[in-house]
């Protein structure tokens, strides 16, 4: 007997893809995210390659579904700790953090977190020095739930015992300082995991420095963003002035063994190309430089993309590595080869953008390990067969979706999320569970 | 302790201060360097051609010495000899065809297999002896000299050669921070200085100088303190001459890593000789009452 319910894991644009699907069909879906939000990376950029679709406008609405959806649970703020039994019959305890919000009680007004007297770099603007958060939060505007958590590192109540301002606040008197984390027990038949990726840090890559003005790709999208901290200005982090010359880096750890990851991380090419387009949208005058070891642009309309912001937004394409990156006064200097002159190249600049590698999310990897599931040596899920079963795990009853498998864009993790999808439909629809049998 | 140890060239001539300073101050540690007997020329450049196996006679000819003479560890100073010594040793480790032609070359000798090892003084310094032993021995602190750490190229690379982390190195700041001095983190920590192309280019290796001297003094340094004497040659010899050619250019002094534990441990300054320097390093040691 199939329990026809299903778990998704992951809440990025995978996850709420493939709930939406399996919601829509008919059966009970239960989602499961960390953060107090859905959304993932892609509710975190400016605007998406290569149509510029801004994220929140196309993204959020899917969001807003999930919220809503008489089929979808939603756990937030919430985490797979353990999985028991087979195909069909999954027993999952998921572990609610605690909140400190009641948010059965919370209706969202925000009120708490007006007089909240503490900041904090915000984790959703990627800690850059502009527009902190308060100890009582809600990650972003468009939060699904729209619910604020109680950092206990910073918040003063549970540093020095005293304040509890958010408390005497609240007008539903949600805020409960007593909260503990809880564990629910759900039963499903099938899993897809969506745990999605995150970016190899920037301070381990030895060569290039360690400073302000030197971000990676998703802090740039950040600074761009009309509904970033900076409400779109481009700034730099050091000392808020406008870069008038930026450096763009592809290939940063990534085709890279020496720094640990020979893969080519398959977005950065396009996603340079868009954040240098952006760049010089918001600073015409301004130079963007990029330097590319090959430009891979085999998406849909993604050469066409490359063309444009070299021709029509003049961005300077320097084929060749670079090979130190420094501060020098007010300038950063990026040491490069011109492989096409075979020059050495020296370009002074005022910030320099990285293409890191894309890495598994680390939460993504324990949860693999928790459920058993093959991945490879960087970590990222190992699909049942590399050609034939794309979206099947090494376990039965278990599928991947986005980059929990591997670097992605978007189009192709929505499209592998249905997949997904689909085929844990086939299982609920099916009513007994099929093992060992190729599809 | 005592720790056979190979000079090199140049130890014995231009680079005096650097020998007789790593002597004095590794005895203050309780670190006697007792030079290997019948030592030659290091080799210089470590042979990068396949089949140029004459190149690596001299660095393990010095092997053997060292070995013949109960050494099991071979300590260096020189950059440059450290390279080459390390990079032999570790060739007749891990090529068995090229070790046998070697050996059978240099038939009067017994054959080396790669038994002794090949160590730099600042690897010990930190390994063995202890930022917190060198501490304790400083009696003069180098409070308020900025010295900008210059590692250049052989002390670093390759990778299974470099002495610390090769992009990100950190043993002369801990050492210049262990006697008490301020160490000055500056791009070109890790540039080369021109090397040999002085011989056949000496504007290059000028311009090299003028390159991170420049930087250095951008980032606020008083000197240099590096390890190796070819570095210290290309940077300090043209100094004066790029004095004249730039006019914001001051240039400033290069010290060995031992010139600067001989002044923190008070040791006699003649052990330093510099009156051999061309960059003179008296004038600011003076204005930090480092030296009387």
């Amino acid at each position: 007997m199939v329990i026809k319910k299903a778990l998704v894991i992951g809440g990025g644009v995978a996850g709420i893809q493939a709930a939406l699907d399996i919601a829509d069909a008919g059966y009970e879906v239960f989602l499961v995210e960390k953060d107090s939000s859905i959304g993932g990376h892609m509710i975190q950029y400016s605007e998406v390659f290569p149509t510029l679709d801004c994220p929140q406008c196309i993204m959020t609405p899917k969001m807003v579904q999930v919220g809503q959806h008489p089929n979808i649970r939603l756990l937030a703020y919430s985490e797979v700790e353990s999985v028991s039994g087979e195909a069909g019959n999954f027993t999952v305890q998921v572990r609610r953090k605690a909140s400190y919000v009641n948010w059965k009680k919370c209706t969202g007004c925000g009120l708490c977190q007006t007089k909240c007297p503490v900041t904090a770099p915000a984790e959703f603007e990627r800690w850059l020095p502009f527009g902190p958060r308060k100890a009582i939060y809600v990650p972003f505007g468009q939060a699904v739930p729209n619910k604020p958590v109680i950092d206990r590192e910073t918040c003063r109540f549970f540093t020095q015992g005293k304040c509890k301002i958010c408390q005497r606040l609240c007008p539903t008197g949600a805020v409960d300082y007593e909260q503990k984390e809880t564990v629910t027990e759900i039963n499903v038949g099938a899993i897809i995991v969506a745990t999605g990726f995150e970016l190899y840090a920037k301070r381990d890559i030895p060569e290039f420095a360690v400073d302000a003005d030197i971000v990676d790709g998703i802090e740039f999208e950040r600074i761009l963003c009309p509904g970033g901290p900076t409400a779109g200005s481009v700034m730099r982090p050091s000392d808020r002035k406008t870069p008038r010359e930026v450096a763009f880096i592809s290939c940063v750890g990534s085709r890279d063994p020496e720094h640990g990851f020979p893969y080519c991380s398959r977005v950065c090419c396009m996603y340079l190309a868009k954040l240098a387009m952006l760049y010089k949208h918001a600073v015409p005058d301004g130079q963007a430089y990029i330097f590319y070891m090959d430009i891979r642009s085999t998406g849909k309309g993604y050469e066409e993309f490359v063309q444009r912001a070299v021709e029509e937004d003049e961005v300077i394409y320097l084929r060749g590595r670079a090979s130190r990156v420094f501060r020098d006064g007010e300038k950063l200097k990026v040491w490069g080869a011109d492989t096409l002159t075979g020059k050495r190249v020296e370009v002074s600049c005022d910030m320099v953008v990285l293409g890191m590698a894309m890495i598994p999310n680390p939460k993504g990897v324990e949860l693999a390990r928790k459920l058993g599931l093959a991945t490879d040596d960087y970590g990222f899920i190992t699909e049942a067969h590399a050609k034939l079963r794309p979206l099947e795990t090494s376990v039965p009853g278990i599928y991947v979706a986005g980059t929990a498998q591997g670097p992605k864009d978007i189009p192709d993790s929505v499209a592998q999320a249905s997949g997904a999808a689909s085929k844990v439909l086939a299982l609920l629809a099916s009513g007994e569970a099929v093992l060992e049998k190729a599809r | 302790m005592e720790l056979h140890y190979y000079p090199g060239c140049t130890l014995k001539t231009r680079a005096k201060g650097l020998e007789d300073s790593a002597v004095a101050a590794m005895a203050a540690l309780d670190i006697q360097l007792k030079e290997i007997e019948r030592w030659n020329c290091c080799g210089t450049v470590y042979s990068l051609a396949e089949d140029d196996l004459a190149h690596h006679l001299a660095p393990v000819r010095n092997l053997i010495r060292a070995k013949e003479q109960g050494a099991d560890r071979l300590g260096t100073l020189c950059s440059f000899c450290y390279h080459t010594l390390k990079r032999a040793n570790i060739l007749v480790r891990n090529d068995s065809a090229k070790r046998k032609t070697l050996n059978d070359f240099m038939e009067e000798e017994a054959d080396y297999n790669g038994e002794v090892e090949v160590v730099h003084l600042l690897n010990v310094l930190k390994d063995e002896v202890g930022w917190e032993a060198v501490t304790q021995k400083v009696r003069v602190p180098l409070h308020g000299l900025k010295v900008a750490p210059y590692y250049g190229c052989t002390l670093l690379r390759p990778q299974e050669v470099a002495i610390d982390q090769v992009e990100r190195p950190t043993i002369l700041k801990e050492l210049v921070e262990a006697i008490g001095g301020e160490a000055v983190d500056f791009p070109f920590a890790t540039e080369c200085c021109g090397s040999y192309q002085v011989v056949s280019n000496p504007n290059f290796a000028a311009q090299r100088a003028w390159e991170i001297i420049s930087s250095a003094m951008r980032k606020g340094a008083d000197a240099l303190v590096l390890s190796c004497p070819l570095c210290h040659f290309n940077l300090s010899e043209r100094q004066s001459e790029l004095v004249q050619r730039y006019s914001d250019f001051t240039g400033m002094p290069i010290f060995y890593f031992t010139q600067l534990m001989a002044l923190a441990f008070q040791l006699d300054s003649a052990v330093c000789h510099f009156g051999l320097e061309r960059a003179d390093p008296l004038p600011l040691l003076k204005s930090r009452n480092l030296v009387s």
